[in-house]
Formats: C-alpha cells, structure tokens, sequence
C-alpha cells in the first residue's frame, strides 16, 4: 500500500470530525481544551466535551476492530523524558491556547494568524529538538 | 432533547477524530519524530495528514460562516482573541519541544490511552498537572510568568 493513503484518509476523518464539531455543536475540536475543561464540571459544555474525548479514546479499538490490528505505536523516549515531555506539553499548550489539533487542524482552516503563528513555532521547536535529542544521542 | 444529541455528536466526532489519527499514523511517535527529524531520514508522510485534515476542517469552516447557528446549539463557540503575545509564542515553543521529545501531541496521546501503555499514562498524567501548574499561576496581568514581560 502506498505510503501516504492512510495519512491522507486518516486526515481527512480528523477534519470531517473538527467539520462535525463546528457544524453540529459551535464547538472548536481543540483536544488540549477539551482535556484542560474536565477540570472545569458543571458547564453546559462539560458532558458533551466529555463524550468528544471518549469517543477519541475509542478510536484506537474501533480502528483494531475494523482492521484487525492495533496502530502502530512505537515509543522510544524513557519513562522520565516522557513525564518531562508531558509537562511541556501540558503547560505548554495552556499557555499557548492550544495543540496541533486546535491551532493546527481548526486554527489554520480559519486563517487564524494566531494560530498559524502558534503552528510555525511548535513545529520550528519541535523539529529543533528531535534535531539536537539525534545530535546528543 | 438537543443537549443529547449534543452529547452524541460529540462522542461521533470524538470516534471519527480517534478513528482519523489510528489510521493516519499519528499515534505512532516513532513515525512523528520522523516527521520532525527535518534535518535526519525525514519522512514526510505526515504532510498528508494535516493537510487532509485542514482542507475538510475549511470546508466545514467555510460552511459554517453562512449558517446562523450551528445545527444544535444556539452559537457558534469561536476564539475571539487576534494579538499574536508572548504567551502564545512562549506557551508554542514549550509544547514543540515537549512534542519533539516524546512524539506525543494531546490528541495522539488521550486516543492512546486505550491501548493501556505505561508510557502513554505516564505522559498523559504528567500533561495533566503540566495544565494544572498553568492553572495556578497568578492572574493576568498583574502576575506574568518570569522573563516574560507583559503584552504591549
């Protein structure tokens, strides 16, 4: 199978998803926003903001059923770059109103400048840090 | 009655978004960091899946601004804020690093739970008190974190 089908058909069902949230329910399909209002209970939003993040948590079984395997997952940083990673992301995307899904998959489909702004500088540093973590290693 | 279908709008969209990822190679952080290594054996796969995701995300976009509410509920919940500040770039460049670290983003990662994986719990939990450190900072904008100065 051609390398670049499943990232064009894996695409193209995250943006449906991001179309489905808007259209349907006015909601922007940010996931680090999404993750950070759970610690928020009781809005009007928290329940179906909730249902949004089980459904993405079902996604990896459902693929596995449909296709008869589990997706590739192949992790290589140790448990303590993983917690340090985790933490940068965490703040991170608070400080900067969002992740690749909420800047990069909504925020670029509205020419947001903030989040084609936002979008250059994660994937500059992101890019400069597998960069040096190759270079150290 | 709409605050239910609400509700499973948002689990439909949350499969179709979990379902979108597996698929595309994003839950694989060895494929991600590969897409980042620019400078090593990049691979560029990963093009399509933004790409994808960005043209079917604008269309819904596109769609939206010529309907006056979305279908069930009574706005539409958009961003408001247009300054690009210091925290945005700050808070960007943090979460570039942490991505370029470990190959995880916050979608890849909370799909990933389900495969129940050590590591992947270890990074979703510290992702999580990473966002509650955030939560505990002082206020804007009498308190902005040090070495940041206040937007102009």
């Amino acid at each position: 199978m051609s390398t670049f089908l499943p990232p064009l058909a894996g695409g193209l069902l995250i943006g449906l998803s991001a179309a489905m949230l808007l259209l349907l329910n006015g909601r922007i399909a940010g996931i680090s926003g999404l993750v950070a209002g759970l610690g928020r209970p009781g809005g009007a939003r928290w329940l179906a903001d909730a249902a949004f993040l089980l459904g993405l948590i079902l996604g990896p079984p459902a693929f596995a059923l449909l296709a008869g395997h589990w997706p590739a997952m192949r992790i290589a940083a140790g448990l303590p770059v993983l917690a340090l990673a985790g933490l940068l992301v965490g703040f991170g995307t608070r400080l900067g109103s969002g992740c690749t899904s909420g800047h990069g998959v909504c925020g670029l489909a509205r020419l947001s400048p903030r989040s084609i702004a936002a979008v250059l500088v994660f994937l500059a540093t992101g890019m400069l840090t597998v960069a040096a973590v190759r270079v150290l290693a | 009655m709409s605050a239910a279908l609400r509700i499973l709008a948002a689990l439909a969209a949350g499969l179709t978004f979990g379902l979108g990822l597996a698929l595309s190679g994003m839950l694989d952080p060895a494929r991600v960091r590969g897409f980042l290594d620019v400078a090593g054996a990049w691979d560029p796969s990963l093009v399509f899946v933004l790409g994808g995701a960005v043209t079917v995300s604008g269309l819904g976009y596109l769609l939206s601004r010529r309907l006056p509410a979305p279908v069930l509920d009574a706005r539409f919940d958009l961003p408001t804020r247009h300054r690009i500040d210091a925290p945005l770039i700050l808070g960007a460049a943090l979460f570039g690093i942490g991505w370029g670290l470990s190959g995880f983003c916050p979608g890849p990662a909370v799909a990933a739970l389900s495969t129940g994986a050590v590591p992947v719990l270890v990074f979703v939990v510290a992702m999580l008190i990473g966002m509650a450190l955030h939560g505990l900072r002082p206020a804007a904008p009498t308190g902005h974190p040090r070495g940041v100065s206040p937007p102009a």
